[in-house]
């Protein structure tokens, strides 16, 4: 049995209106190199100034893993050649990097007892670099051109260490730090926009105490299931090749998507070398203690402590906290639902059962549906006073869900309001038993089944909008009665 | 004397009692280029009809009551590493041979808002390496005093500009004397800032950490004024200094009573040239007559300072360098394989001292050599810039020549690169520890060529060097 040891390093783009260097902004999608200057094209003479606020998001990262700040932080240069490198060296930082030595605790699962801390060995600032585009792409035939419309986006780069042992602990970790960005507001994640990008790697060995093998990085690792597959493809490779009696020697591999799977992109003596050295032109930072502290105090909640303050406040099992924690967005809805209906476990079983259910269905986020928390709570108040029955509520959530119309419109548009007048009931009732003389003496003979057919026949009389519930107890009177 | 030849605060009086107009002072110099620079070299781009333009606009807002402010209607000279919008930015280099820039340097703003009169892109060595204006794929500029010695470099072209009338005044960099050994060359006035007192936004960058813009000019006085125009905070460049500037003209008092002048003895040894020595000790004693106190100082460090300086400077010029690679700007070699092209282009592009520092500063960097050589280099910087924080607890200023030897022949040194790199030897350690110099005529040798004095200071204590030099020149009227 081996033990596999992963790795990630993950690039987020922070979401600021202006780049790291310059005030050219940062909007995606725009027409290519519509977003330049001559900083972050690298002219001859550019200079680089700090976005400030840069550096406040990279703290805030800093601080939510539980990171130590270092009191100077410095950047440097990563000299290395490639068409989408404006200058043909990234400002990075190396030696002294804002934040290092933190951690992050998977959130309990139920497999596993002990929770996991993933060991953060730093988190650093730097800038993004352009997009080549090579003509099977969209460029000319011939040629590759470049959009630098992405050069100098500000970047964070978080560096675990390699705390990881499975695909299960590895998805955790990425998840949760994706919830982290972005309960700190520092990122939107975007994958789709390349706004979260990884790279793993990895390493496998015969059992916890054996040295670590050479480790085997994969680059190109766009979404949590290129990250997932690259690695279950790269753990079976490296097992059939350790089985065999060979040796997994250390490289880099790049991931195709594609084809799903690695390929040899450079061995280690070819690594390169990037020759960093500080940054010339910009002086380092100092971090004041007292920057941290109003930085800290200003740090919204995270995942972890809303957590165990959803089991706490709304006296939620843990599994239910574990859930709607897990997302922002669904957090955030859960609890404005709340707010319009204070139960906050039958809140939670609507949203774990109908609302997640539709939203697995379209494969979307909550963010992403036309559902909105005041007309769920208004929902589950229309079923708590009576005015509609479960079974209509599930409809009505359907065509909420597909329309995004409020609850009670719909209740009216349909005319599904349950009837709960006694007044009315009474007179449907009297109106049933006069057309069925042979059911009230069937009951009077003792066959009291007879009580359920004459409550569908009130309900049919009504069509459905009766309260069965109030139907039946005022038909069981009535019988008596007679 | 000719309009060309006058310092511009002689030429601001003559605007200013409407004795000439912006157009004729223009004129004269671009008569002027047009006599000797097809002899002296100077320039790389001559801005003749833009600057003729640009003299009419400036006369007619002067009779629309346009004040004439100290440098407005001046000619200047920039020396083709700092940018102007639309102008082409060479470096003296083949890979930026058709490079315009889009953009213009602070320095530019602020002489473009005075209303200077740019004449014109000055020669230099490539991308500023180098001693002698001699590494330049334009070709070589002369000397003005005397056609078969170097004007110095690298910013020769500028240097000889000012000295042959061929500009009013004029903005070099230096990075390790590149304005004070030209101007020592040429018998001009050359100055280089306290590092961050001038923004490096748009000068094209050779060592970051070292390199400075500075003025060049005829006398003292243009110095100050230019000064004036150039200093100040810039938030484009994050290692300006946020210091207030005072009025550079009011230092320049003809008064040196009290002042206290160190010698430093590491800058008299046996490589200075006897004449040369001869002339820093007729400066001390004009200076001892006038009540300055002068007295011995050690660096004792000074000897490192060539290697450390060529640690530090070709590590940052080998990663300033790289951006020039064919892809998005300047010279590109064709290729089917983008590493080819690369090669191709930055083969064809560099000139062999770049190629040369471009190799040294990588190595520099390399795994393995960072700690040796460049993290080495940065603690004996600080040595050296320990070694005149010491020096200032006790001296108002330092008193050095510029350079060992006054202007060699041209092709002396052109291939013997060490030689070459020791005629920075005094003007290179100011630089590491980022003080501000000044670099004033002080007399010839027997052969005529031009001897210069420098003056270091303390940073941010411009005021001081000015004051010093200004007594100087009064007291000798040597400059010109």
């Amino acid at each position: 049995m081996y033990q596999t040891v992963i790795g990630l390093e993950v690039h987020a783009e922070l979401s600021l209106d202006t780049k790291i260097f310059c005030g050219c902004s940062t909007k995606f999608g725009q027409e290519p190199n519509s977003q330049t200057c001559p900083i972050c094209l690298g002219l001859p003479g550019a200079l680089p100034v700090l976005n400030e606020e840069a550096v406040k998001y990279i703290i805030k990262i800093g601080l939510a893993l539980g990171c130590r700040i270092l009191p100077e932080a410095r950047f440097d240069r990563k000299n290395y050649y490639y068409p989408d490198l404006p200058k043909n060296y990234q400002i990075s930082q190396n030696y002294l990097p804002f934040a290092v030595d933190g951690y992050l605790e998977l959130p309990p699962s139920q497999k596993k007892g002990t929770p996991i801390k993933v060991g953060i060995d730093n988190v650093h600032l730097e800038e993004d670099t352009g997009k080549n585009i090579h003509s099977e792409s969209g460029g000319r035939e011939g040629y590759s051109l470049v959009d630098f419309n992405r050069a100098g986006i500000p970047l964070v780069e978080i560096v675990t260490r390699p705390d990881m042992h499975s695909l299960e602990d590895t998805e955790s970790f990425m998840v949760s730090l994706r919830n982290i960005l972005l309960y700190l507001g520092v990122s939107n994640c975007k994958m789709e926009e390349g706004a979260l990008r990884f790279e793993a790697s990895v390493s496998i060995r015969p059992d916890e105490a054996s040295s670590l093998n050479a480790r085997v990085e994969i680059k190109n690792l766009n979404s949590f299931k290129s990250v997932l597959r690259s690695l279950q493809y790269e753990i079976e490779r490296q097992r059939r090749l350790l089985s065999g009696g060979e040796i997994v020697s250390g490289e880099t591999r790049l991931w195709d998507e594609k084809e799903g799977k690695t390929l040899t992109m450079r061995v280690k003596e070819s690594s390169p070398d990037y020759r960093y050295f500080p940054e010339p032109d910009l002086p380092p930072v100092v971090i004041k203690p007292q920057w941290i502290k109003t930085i800290r105090a200003a740090m919204p909640e995270l995942p972890a402590e809303r957590l165990r303050r959803f089991v706490k406040k709304y006296h939620l099992p843990p599994y239910d906290a574990i859930i709607l924690t897990s997302s922002k967005s669904l957090a955030d809805f859960y609890e404005e639902v709340v707010e319009g209906f204070p139960d906050g476990k039958h809140v939670s079983n609507w949203i774990m059962g109908e609302v997640l259910e539709k939203l697995k269905e379209r494969k979307i986020g909550i963010e992403e549906s036309s559902l909105t928390p005041a007309s769920l709570s208004e929902l589950l108040n229309l079923i708590k006073c009576g005015t509609i029955s479960g079974k209509m509520a599930r409809e009505v959530f359907a065509e909420m869900f597909a329309t995004g119309k409020g609850a009670g419109e719909i209740v009216k548009e349909r005319g599904l309001a349950q009837i709960s007048d006694t007044r009315k009931i009474k007179e449907t009732i009297d109106l049933i038993l006069k057309k069925n003389p042979a059911a009230i003496s069937d009951f009077q003979t003792g066959k009291k089944k007879v009580i359920a057919y004459l409550t569908g026949q009130v309900m049919k009389e009504t069509k459905g909008a009766a309260n069965p519930q109030l139907v039946n107890e005022l038909l069981q009177e009535a019988l008596q009665q007679q | 004397m000719e309009l060309a030849e006058l310092a511009a605060h002689e030429i601001h009086c003559l605007l200013k009692k409407k004795e000439v107009s912006v157009v004729e002072v223009v004129d004269a110099v671009l008569t002027r280029i047009d006599e000797v620079d097809d002899n002296i070299g100077a320039f790389i781009t001559v801005n003749g009809e833009g600057a003729q333009r640009e003299a009419l606009r400036i006369d007619q807002e002067i009779s629309r009551g346009r004040e004439i402010l100290p440098l407005t209607g001046i000619p200047v000279a920039i020396k083709d590493l700092i940018c102007i919008k639309g102008m082409k930015t060479t470096c003296a280099s083949r890979i930026l041979n058709n490079f315009y820039s889009p953009y213009d340097a602070t320095v530019i703003e602020k002489l473009r808002e005075a209303g200077t009169i740019f004449i014109g892109k000055t020669n230099m060595d490539e991308f500023a390496m180098g001693s002698s204006t001699e590494n330049s794929c334009f070709g070589i500029t002369r000397n003005p005093l005397n056609p078969d010695t170097v004007p110095g470099g690298s910013s020769g072209g500028s240097a000889a500009a000012v000295a042959a009338g061929e500009a009013i005044i004029a903005l070099g960099s230096d990075t390790g004397g590149s304005i004070r050994q030209p101007a020592a060359f040429c018998g001009v006035v050359g100055l280089v800032p306290t590092y961050g007192l001038v923004s490096r936004f748009g000068l094209v960058a050779f060592a970051s950490s070292l390199d400075q813009i500075g003025p060049i000019t005829r006398d003292v006085r243009d110095c100050a004024l230019l000064m004036n125009l150039i200093c100040g905070y810039d938030p484009r460049d994050s290692t300006s200094a946020a210091t207030n500037i005072p009025d550079y003209t009011d230092s320049l008092l003809n008064d040196v009573r009290e002042v206290k002048i160190g010698i430093p003895k590491q800058y008299f040894g046996e490589e200075v040239d006897e004449e040369v020595a001869e002339a820093m000790r007729e400066a001390m004693a004009l200076f001892k007559r006038h009540g300055a106190k002068i007295e011995n100082v050690s660096l004792p460090n000074t000897e490192y300072a060539i290697a450390t300086y060529y640690l530090i400077a070709t590590a940052e010029a080998s990663s300033n360098l790289a951006r020039y690679d064919g892809v998005g700007y300047g010279q590109r070699e064709k290729s089917d394989n983008i590493l080819e092209m690369y090669e191709k282009t930055r083969e064809a592009g560099f000139g062999d001292e770049v190629k040369r520092r471009i190799m040294l500063g990588t190595y520099v960097l390399s795994a393995g050599y960072y700690e040796t050589y460049y993290l080495k280099a940065q603690q004996a910087r600080a040595l050296i810039r320990d070694d005149f924080e010491k020096a200032f607890q006790k001296f108002d200023c330092l008193l050095a020549p510029v350079s060992p030897t006054t202007a060699f022949k041209v092709g002396e040194k052109t291939d013997d690169p060490l030689k070459m790199y020791l005629s920075d030897i005094f003007t290179i350690p100011v630089n590491l520890a980022g003080l501000p110099a000044i670099s004033i005529p002080c007399g010839f040798n027997s052969l005529g060529s031009a001897i210069g004095l420098q003056l270091i200071a303390k940073p941010f204590n411009e005021e001081m060097l000015l004051r010093v030099a200004y007594t100087f020149e009064e007291n000798t009227k040597m400059s010109r």
